[in-house]
């Protein structure tokens, strides 16, 4: 056999393969997808219909025209948004002082830093539930916003520490020369040039964010302050099973993400990555 | 002389110009100050709830009733001796157990499937898309999806019937016998994605060179994965398992909305079965001690990421 033949082989069996693999991946995806433009009626026809026979949008418009179910998505945005904003202002601070000072315990604060990120949800859920009825957050913005900030402040912390010390000191000291203070320094000088290591980190956080279940589920009551994976369960709950709505719910609720990876593709990957991947 | 010894330097000499111990001071301080949101939310959110959680572990009638009693380990005992206990201590392990193991396989798979020389550029970008796909859904909506493709009358069951791999409409997840291998099945398919970017990048990071040199000495394709590609990897390899393993045996909502944890606790977790135990059960006490045991459990394995983490630098 010619070495061009092996090499032909060899790309057939990758295609193959990579074939495969792109059924497996997206089988599920695109079944989600077509079912949510089918009636009810057509979710389980026989045979499977992977591009619906009678397809509609009414779906998408129960959801629309259902102010309960677009309350879920207004909170989702409203959290989420909330959440990124509030990690990047508070990690930033916090990354400056890790990254250009030296002071006691500073190296005990960076293992606490390290290791809560270890902490089970499930071990805070229930003195949560206790200590957010206790300060009168339960079932509002603040008490989600809040305890979301736990989870996805420690990594962005650490990736904005990490960032800023590839920056050179001489940039702050040189705004110090001028007069001006580390706050200056901070806020007019460094931020600006972090731009992408402020994306990659908002990207995660704004993931989290949106994906939280367990504490949506828990420290929230009504329908007007449930997200969108809650709002996705309580569908299930419902009378019937509204398939046709759960799927297009669903891909309702994975656009941010998909957007989010679709633009920077290069920030997402990064910013999910950086925890195994040392650069 | 640097500038940054200039200070320093200038307190040494004790200069009476400069106001007396004013400049020391303040610079101490300036990190405390950015630090402070940080270590506000840290106590409130993280030192105080742990601390109260232990508090609860140890004692009955608390959250719900007004008069808590001191109980001492009488909850730890209760918990290690309870057979739903072990149960879900052997179910966690056998889900994440064969999910790390298959993400790893998976992962690897299609990142040097996707890492190869043969093909070009734009095939290889579309297929990295579509692989990428499953981690782009929150659990919840991986969840619903699964029930559907799952349904006794389901597209799944109705490839397995054409295929006459089953002759009959199995339910998946409602079956005692199938249920887990369901659940972790799930759990594989969302979590791949993550290796496969993370070892991608790690496979391009290796020199090209070192294939050639191997080439040049007559290495088989099997030789050059386990001599050059495997450990080159390990590094990246051993960091994601253990992030992996800990996140995994932390996973609630994924099990919490296809199964609940059941039929009859064959899919019931840790984590489940201690929400079971505060918000059905309403043992607040009981179930801060299984929070406890699962925050210990999880602590030891942070210990190891570190360790391996430290032991690359």
């Amino acid at each position: 056999m010619s070495r061009a033949q092996r090499r032909l082989l060899a790309k057939i069996a990758i295609l193959i393969g990579l074939v495969i693999g792109a059924l497996y991946a997206g089988l599920p995806v695109l079944w989600m997808l077509s079912s949510s433009f089918k009636q009810n009626t057509d979710i389980f026809a026989n045979p499977p219909q992977l591009i619906p026979s009678n397809p509609t949008l009414e779906a998408y418009t129960a959801i629309f025209t259902d102010p309960v179910k677009v309350r879920f998505f207004l909170n989702s945005y409203f959290v989420s948004l909330s959440v990124t904003l509030l990690t990047l202002v508070v990690a930033v601070l916090a990354a400056y002082a890790l990254s250009r000072y030296e002071f006691p315990f500073k190296r005990a604060l960076n293992m606490v830093i390290v290791s809560v990120q270890a902490v089970p949800p499930i071990t805070l859920l229930i003195p949560y539930f206790g200590l957010i009825m206790f300060l009168g957050l339960y079932n509002s913005y603040p008490g989600l916003i809040l305890t979301y900030m736990v989870f996805t402040l420690p990594y962005a912390i650490i990736m904005m520490t990490g960032y800023f010390n590839t920056l050179p000191r001489e940039l702050d000291e040189a705004v110090k020369v001028d007069g001006g203070s580390s706050w200056t320094a901070l806020w007019r000088v460094l931020v600006p040039i972090s731009v992408p290591g402020l994306v990659s980190v908002g990207i995660y956080t704004f993931m989290i964010a949106w994906n939280e279940y367990l504490f949506a589920l828990t420290l929230t009551k009504t329908p007007d302050m449930r997200t969108v994976p809650i709002g996705i369960q309580l569908l299930m709950g419902q009378h019937s099973y509204e398939w046709n709505q759960m799927m297009s719910m669903s891909i309702l609720g994975c656009i941010p993400i998909l957007l989010l990876f679709l633009f920077f593709q290069r920030y997402f990957i990064g910013g999910m990555t950086a925890g195994a991947v040392k650069n | 002389m640097t500038s940054a010894s200039l200070p320093a330097r200038v307190q040494q000499l004790g200069s009476p110009t400069r106001r007396p111990g004013s400049g020391k001071a303040k610079t101490t301080l300036v990190p405390y100050g950015y630090l402070t949101p940080t270590m506000v939310l840290l106590v409130v959110l993280m030192v105080i709830p742990i601390v109260m959680v232990i508090s609860y572990s140890l004692m009955d009638n608390v959250i719900m009733k007004k008069n808590p009693q001191f109980v001492a380990f009488k909850h730890y005992s209760d918990i290690l001796t309870s057979e739903s206990f072990w149960t879900a201590v052997t179910n966690t392990l056998f889900f994440t157990g064969v999910s790390v193991i298959a993400h790893l396989v998976i992962g690897l798979a299609f990142a040097m499937m996707l890492n190869t020389g043969l093909l070009g550029n734009r095939t290889k970008a579309i297929f990295r898309t579509i692989y990428v796909l499953p981690w782009l859904f929150t659990v919840a909506i991986i969840a619903v999806l699964w029930r559907l493709l799952l349904e006794p009358n389901g597209v799944v069951n109705y490839l397995l019937m054409a295929g006459h791999l089953t002759g009959t409409q199995v339910e998946w997840l409602s079956q005692p016998e199938t249920a887990l291998f369901a659940v972790t099945f799930i759990n594989i398919w969302s979590g791949y994605p993550f290796y496969m970017t993370s070892l991608l990048a790690g496979l391009q990071g290796i020199p090209a060179d070192y294939y050639e040199a191997a080439q040049v000495d007559g290495a088989s394709p099997w030789q050059r994965f386990t001599s050059i590609t495997l450990p080159q990897l390990k590094p990246i390899i051993i960091s994601m398992a253990l992030l992996d393993f800990i996140w995994t045996t932390q996973q609630f909502a994924l099990i919490w909305m296809t199964t609940g944890g059941g039929p009859l606790g064959t899919t019931e977790m840790l984590s489940t079965y201690t929400y079971k135990l505060a918000f059905s059960k309403y043992q607040f006490g009981t179930a801060s001690a299984a929070a406890v045991i699962v925050l210990v459990i999880s602590m030891i394995l942070a210990f190891f990421y570190v360790r391996a983490q430290k032991a690359r630098d």
